[in-house]
C-alpha cells in the first residue's frame, strides 16, 4: 500500500499521514463495537438484555449515543490537582497504545511502518501507557487514583517480562523481529501456526509444540494483566480502589481512556494472533487467501482474543496484588524461560 | 530489612528519605462500603496497619420515633426501615417483643405464615449477602443470578403484601393480610426451583480457585474473640461456634422442624475465614428451603386477625425478646408505661454489634482484604445506625 500511495500523490509526507490515519479508521468504530459487544456479552452471560433501545436493532446505537453525552459533559479538573498532568495524562495513554498499531501487519499489503525491529517496537511504545498511567494518578491529587497508578505500573512492568519472553519463542523460531516476517512464516495454513510449533515442514515439529503452545498461553494471560483486564484488573478495581487512575476524569478525557483501553485489547489480541495463530494467513491454506481476505481473517482472530478477554472478564473474580506479582515472578516468568530453553535447545540440535 | 519507616534513609547531600503512613478515608461513598459506612484506614503500602470504623451517617432516631407514635402498631413501618433488606424479620422481632409485653398467643396459622415469610426472607437476604460479595471480590456475574431468584422470592412477597420490599405484613397479634389463593402452591415450586441453583451459585463462584485465594485465611476470626464481641448470626456459626436463637432458644414453632445449623469448618482455610462465613450463609439457604418445604406442607386453615388487639395498652412492665435475622440476633427490649404508646424501645442490632469485631480482624490484612473482610461481615447500614 505504501508505494501504491506514494505513487498516486508522489509525496512523502501526505503517504505517511494517511498512512497513519489507516489504523485509526479502525480503532475507533472498533472501540464503539467493543464497548457494545462487551455489554452485550456480559448481558447475555448474565440473564439480561443488556442496551435494547438505542438505534433500533438490539441497540446498536447505545455507545455513540454515550459518546455524545460524554462530549457535552462537563470537563471537570480537581482544584489541587497538578494542571498539565492531568490534562496529558489521557493522551499519553492513547499514544502509547495507538503507538502500537504502526507495526502491526492488518494484511499483506497494508502495515503502518514494515520496521525490521517491529515487535520490539511494540514491547518499547507499549510501556509508554505506565507513564500515562502514572501521570493520571498523581495529577489527580487523589489518594486512591495513586493507588491504583502505583498498582499499574508494577503490575504492567512485572508482566512485561514474561511477555517479553513468550515473544521471543516466535522470534527464535523464525529469527526476525518483523511481524510481517513472522506472519510469511507462518503461511500456508492451520498446521503451520507457530502455535503448533511452526510450519509443517520443520522436522520434529512436535518437539517443538509444547514449548509454543505454553507460552502462546503465558503472552495470553500476560497481556490480559499488562490491559488491566480481569482476573489483573487490580488497578481499576472499582470495589476497592473506586475507578482507580481514572477516578477524577470526566467527559472526553474519561472516554479517551476508555477508548485506549480497548485499543490496547485488540492491540495485544492482534500481537498473540500475528505471532501464534498466523495473523492474515488464512487458516485453511490458499482457501479466501490474498490481501483483502486477510484483513478478514487478521480482524477475526483479533476479535475472536477481544471476545475471550470479555468472557473472562464477567466470569472470574479478582486477584489481590501479591497473587498477581506471584504469578508474574514465580509461575509465568520460569514457565517462559523454560519454554525459550526448549526452544533454543530444538534450534540448535 | 531496610524498612524506610522506621529507618529513615540519609542521603549523600544531608537529606533524609522517609515514608510515611497514609490515611485514607473509605466512604461514606465507596463502591464496596454497603452503604454510607466510614471507614478510616491507615496503610503502610498496600498493608492496612489500622481501620476505625464511623458509623451514624443513616441515623434516624428510630428510638426516639417510637416513643412519638400514636400506637404500637405504628412502631412496625420504622422496624421495616432498620435491616431494609430482611423487613420481615426484623417486624416479627419487635411483634415477639410486644406480643409477650401484651401476653397473646397467636393463632397457629399465623405462626407458620410468619415462619414461611421469616425463612423466605433469610434467602432473600443472604442471596444479597453472597452476591455483593461476590462484587467485592470482582465476580460481577454471580450477583445478577442471585438477583433473578431474589426476584422471585419478592414477587411472593408483593402477592401476599403488595410491597416488594418494606412490607409492614406482620402485625401485633398476627399479619396484615392471609395469604392470597395459590400462594402455598408457588412457595412450593420456588423452593423446587431454587435448589439446584445453590449448586449452580457454588460451582460459579464457591469453589472458583480464585475465590477461594481471596477468602480462605483471609480475616479469620477465632472462636473466643468472636465470642468475647458478642458476635451473632453467621459471623459467629463461621467461626465454628453452632448457636443460632432457632435452635438454642427456639421461638415461635421453630422445634417443630427438622433442620441443622451449619457451622464453619475451615474446609479451605482456617476455621473463621471470610470463605467459612460466606460458606455458612450459602448452607442457611439450603437449611431454610428445609424448614420452608416442612411449613408449607404443614399450614393448618385458620383465622389471621382474630388475635389482632382492638386497643393495644400493656400494662406497665417491660419485655424484652430476641429472635434470629439473617444478620443474627435481633433483640426488641420494650418498656411500657400503661398508656397507647411504647415508653422506650430499645433495638438490639447484629450488624452493629458484627462490625465492631472488624478492626480485630482487619489489622495486617491488605487493601484488598479489607473489602473481603468488610463484605463478609454483611452489614445493613440501616440497622447499624437505626
Amino acid at each position: 500500500m505504501e508505494p501504491l500511495l506514494k505513487g498516486l500523490l508522489g509525496n512523502d509526507i501526505i503517504t505517511y499521514v494517511i498512512m497513519a490515519f489507516v489504523p485509526l479508521l479502525w480503532v475507533v468504530p472498533y472501540a464503539l463495537f467493543a464497548v457494545w459487544l462487551e455489554r452485550k456479552v456480559s448481558a447475555h452471560m448474565q440473564d439480561r438484555l443488556g442496551p435494547m433501545r438505542v438505534g433500533g436493532w438490539h441497540g446498536w446505537a447505545q455507545t455513540i449515543a454515550d459518546i455524545l453525552k460524554l462530549i457535552q459533559k462537563e470537563d471537570i479538573v480537581p482544584a489541587a490537582a497538578d494542571k498539565k498532568l492531568h490534562f496529558l495524562a489521557p493522551f499519553v495513554v492513547f499514544i502509547g497504545s495507538y503507538a502500537a498499531f504502526a507495526t502491526i501487519p492488518f494484511s499483506s499489503a497494508y502495515v503502518g511502518s514494515n520496521l525490521n525491529i517491529g515487535l520490539f517496537y511494540i514491547v518499547a511504545v507499549s510501556s509508554l501507557v505506565v507513564v500515562g498511567i502514572l501521570m493520571a494518578g498523581w495529577g489527580s491529587n487523589n489518594k486512591w487514583s495513586l493507588f491504583g497508578a502505583i498498582r499499574s505500573a508494577a503490575q504492567i512492568i512485572s508482566y512485561e517480562i514474561p511477555t517479553a519472553l513468550a515473544l521471543l519463542v516466535a522470534v527464535m523460531l523464525t529469527g526476525s523481529l518483523s511481524l510481517q516476517e513472522i506472519t510469511k512464516y507462518q503461511d500456508g495454513g492451520m498446521q503451520n501456526w507457530i502455535l503448533f510449533g511452526g510450519p509443517a515442514s520443520l522436522p520434529g515439529k512436535f518437539l517443538l509444540m509444547p514449548f509454543t503452545f505454553v507460552s502462546f498461553i503465558i503472552l495470553f494471560v500476560a497481556s490480559l494483566a499488562e490491559t488491566n483486564r480481569t482476573p489483573f484488573d487490580i488497578p481499576e478495581a472499582e470495589s476497592e480502589l473506586v475507578a482507580g487512575y481514572h477516578t477524577e476524569y470526566s467527559g472526553m478525557k474519561f472516554a479517551l481512556f476508555f477508548l485506549a483501553e480497548y485499543a490496547n485489547m485488540f492491540a495485544v489480541s492482534a500481537i498473540a494472533a500475528t505471532l501464534f495463530l498466523g495473523g492474515w494467513t488464512s487458516p485453511f491454506g490458499s482457501f479466501l487467501g490474498g490481501p483483502i481476505w486477510g484483513v478478514f481473517w487478521f480482524l477475526s482472530k483479533g476479535m475472536f482474543f477481544v471476545f475471550v478477554q470479555m468472557w473472562l472478564r464477567w466470569t472470574l473474580p479478582r486477584m489481590r496484588v501479591d497473587q498477581l506479582m506471584y504469578i508474574s515472578w514465580k509461575v509465568l516468568t520460569p514457565w517462559a524461560f523454560a519454554c525459550v530453553l526448549g526452544v533454543g535447545f530444538y534450534l540448535v540440535m | 530489612m531496610n524498612d524506610l519507616l522506621t529507618h529513615p534513609l540519609k542521603t549523600s547531600t544531608g537529606r533524609t528519605i522517609r515514608s510515611e503512613e497514609m490515611i485514607i478515608n473509605m466512604g461514606p461513598q465507596h463502591p464496596s462500603t454497603h452503604g454510607v459506612l466510614r471507614l478510616e484506614i491507615v496503610v503502610d503500602g498496600e498493608i492496612v496497619v489500622d481501620v476505625i470504623p464511623h458509623v451514624g451517617y443513616l441515623h434516624r432516631c428510630f428510638e426516639k420515633h417510637c416513643e412519638s407514635m400514636t400506637n404500637y402498631q405504628q412502631v412496625i413501618p420504622y422496624c421495616d426501615r432498620l435491616d431494609y433488606i430482611a423487613s420481615m424479620n426484623m417486624d416479627w422481632a419487635y411483634c415477639l417483643a410486644a406480643e409477650k409485653l401484651l401476653a397473646i398467643q397467636v393463632p397457629e396459622r399465623v405462626q407458620y405464615i410468619r415462619v414461611i415469610m421469616a425463612e423466605l426472607q433469610r434467602i432473600a437476604s443472604h442471596l444479597i449477602a453472597l452476591g455483593t460479595y461476590g462484587l467485592d471480590v470482582g465476580a460481577f456475574t454471580p450477583f445478577l443470578f442471585m438477583f433473578r431468584d431474589r426476584e422471585r422470592i419478592l414477587d411472593l412477597f408483593e402477592m401476599t403484601c403488595g410491597a416488594r420490599l418494606l412490607y409492614n405484613y406482620i402485625w401485633i397479634g398476627g399479619v396484615s393480610h392471609d395469604l392470597p389463593p395459590g400462594f402455598v402452591d408457588k412457595a412450593k415450586a420456588f423452593c423446587k426451583y431454587f435448589r439446584p441453583n445453590i449448586k449452580e451459585f457454588n460451582d460459579l463462584l464457591t469453589y472458583n480457585e480464585i475465590f477461594i485465594k481471596r477468602t480462605a485465611n483471609v480475616g479469620v476470626l477465632p472462636k473466643d474473640v468472636a465470642i468475647a464481641y458478642a458476635c451473632s448470626g453467621p459471623m459467629l456459626r463461621g467461626s465454628g461456634v453452632s448457636f443460632d436463637l432457632r435452635k438454642d432458644d427456639p421461638y415461635s414453632i421453630y422445634d417443630r422442624f427438622e433442620w441443622s445449623v451449619p457451622v464453619g469448618k475451615g474446609e479451605v482455610g482456617t476455621i473463621g475465614d471470610c470463605w467459612d462465613r460466606y460458606m455458612v450463609r450459602m448452607r442457611e439457604m439450603t437449611e431454610s428451603l428445609n424448614i420452608l418445604e416442612q411449613a408449607l406442607a404443614q399450614i393448618p386453615d385458620g383465622d389471621v386477625a382474630s388475635a389482632i388487639p382492638k386497643r393495644i395498652r400493656p400494662n406497665a412492665g417491660d419485655a424484652y425478646v430476641r429472635s434470629e435475622s439473617p444478620r443474627g440476633e435481633i433483640g426488641f427490649y420494650i418498656v411500657s408505661d400503661g398508656s397507647g404508646t411504647p415508653y422506650r424501645v430499645k433495638a438490639r442490632s447484629p450488624a452493629f454489634v458484627n462490625l465492631s469485631v472488624t478492626p480485630e480482624i482487619c489489622r495486617g490484612s491488605m487493601i484488598a482484604d479489607l473489602v473481603a473482610i468488610v463484605g463478609s461481615v454483611d452489614i445493613v447500614l440501616g440497622e447499624v445506625d437505626r
